[in-house]
């Protein structure tokens, strides 16, 4: 995502963000333009809450007007702004749940969890078994089981696509944490679509 | 002899296309010769896809509406402070 918005042609995103620093607020809106769709996605993913979301949006938007200046530039305005999401995000977690528990610092398990149980060929065609809503449906709930120190990894790498390394930077963790706690979300999301998409009344074995 | 242990472990490194040519050749001969690491591979690979392919969610226009007014009256509120 980060790399198809640097493609836009016509954007000259360092120029809008000098601009904003300067407290050009019309340079700013532009920007919230651009990147709010991002922003929206990236928090409902992490909140899994719609109101959550939108007090997110506005709060991120908010505290990066109001602290521009810090940004000097050495990251991408949008990873930038991803850190701040995923802060406000995290703290809407907390007070929600009210549970201490909810870090991504959280230890978790590295024992001998089986990480794939569900082993079936998927249907060649899932979206004609189901709905658009219904896919999206199953999408946000398969997300939403996930820890959350898994579900942010899995949301910076593989909806925002950012690099792993940008990741660590954003939610200051290791290189290897990010990488192994991406494994298990991926294998825990597989797993989950897999009873969804499954090619019906057969196993991997009818194949072989 | 690679396991299907070591085939997971390195699973994303695999898919993410950032494993050596040598760890690369290794995988994809289990690959071949273990239907169950290929299912799971093939899968993930899907998995990782389909969110992909997930579009922008659409800021509802009051939501954005609102975000615009309250930056105008902190950006107000800055330029008297």
């Amino acid at each position: 995502m980060i790399q198809r918005v640097g493609q836009t042609s016509g954007f000259d995103e360092a120029a809008l963000v000098a601009q904003a620093q300067r407290g050009d607020v019309e340079a700013f809106t532009e920007l919230v333009n651009r990147y709010e769709g991002g922003i929206f996605r990236l928090a409902r993913h992490i909140t899994q809450n719609p109101e959550d979301a939108e007090d997110v949006l506005q709060e991120t938007f908010l505290k990066a007007y109001e602290h521009l200046e810090d940004f000097q530039g050495n990251s991408k305005f949008y990873t930038w702004l991803v850190r701040i999401a995923v802060n406000q995000s995290l703290m809407k977690l907390r007070k929600r749940k009210s549970d201490a528990s909810v870090s991504l610092d959280e230890p978790f398990d590295t024992g001998e969890e089986n990480l794939a149980r569900e082993i079936a060929v998927w249907d060649p065609n899932p979206e004609l078994l189901y709905s658009r809503e219904e896919i999206r449906a199953i999408l946000e709930k398969a997300v939403e089981s996930l820890p959350p120190a898994f579900r942010a990894v899995f949301a910076l790498r593989d909806i925002e696509e950012l690099s792993t390394e940008e990741t660590a930077a954003v939610l200051n963790l290791s290189v290897p944490a990010v990488k192994s706690r991406l494994l298990r979300a991926r294998l825990r999301l597989r797993e989950k679509l897999t009873r969804y998409f499954k090619r019906k009344g057969e196993d991997l074995f009818d194949y072989l | 002899m690679i396991t299907c242990k070591d085939f997971l472990s390195e699973l994303n490194e695999f898919l993410d296309d950032e494993c050596s040519a040598k760890v690369r050749q290794e995988l994809e001969q289990h690959l071949s010769e273990c239907p169950n690491c290929w299912v799971i591979c093939d899968t993930t690979k899907k998995t990782i896809n389909i969110y992909r392919g997930t579009e922008h969610y659409v800021v509802p226009p009051e939501v954005h509406e609102r975000l615009i007014t309250a930056l105008r009256n902190k950006a107000s509120k800055l330029r008297h402070s």
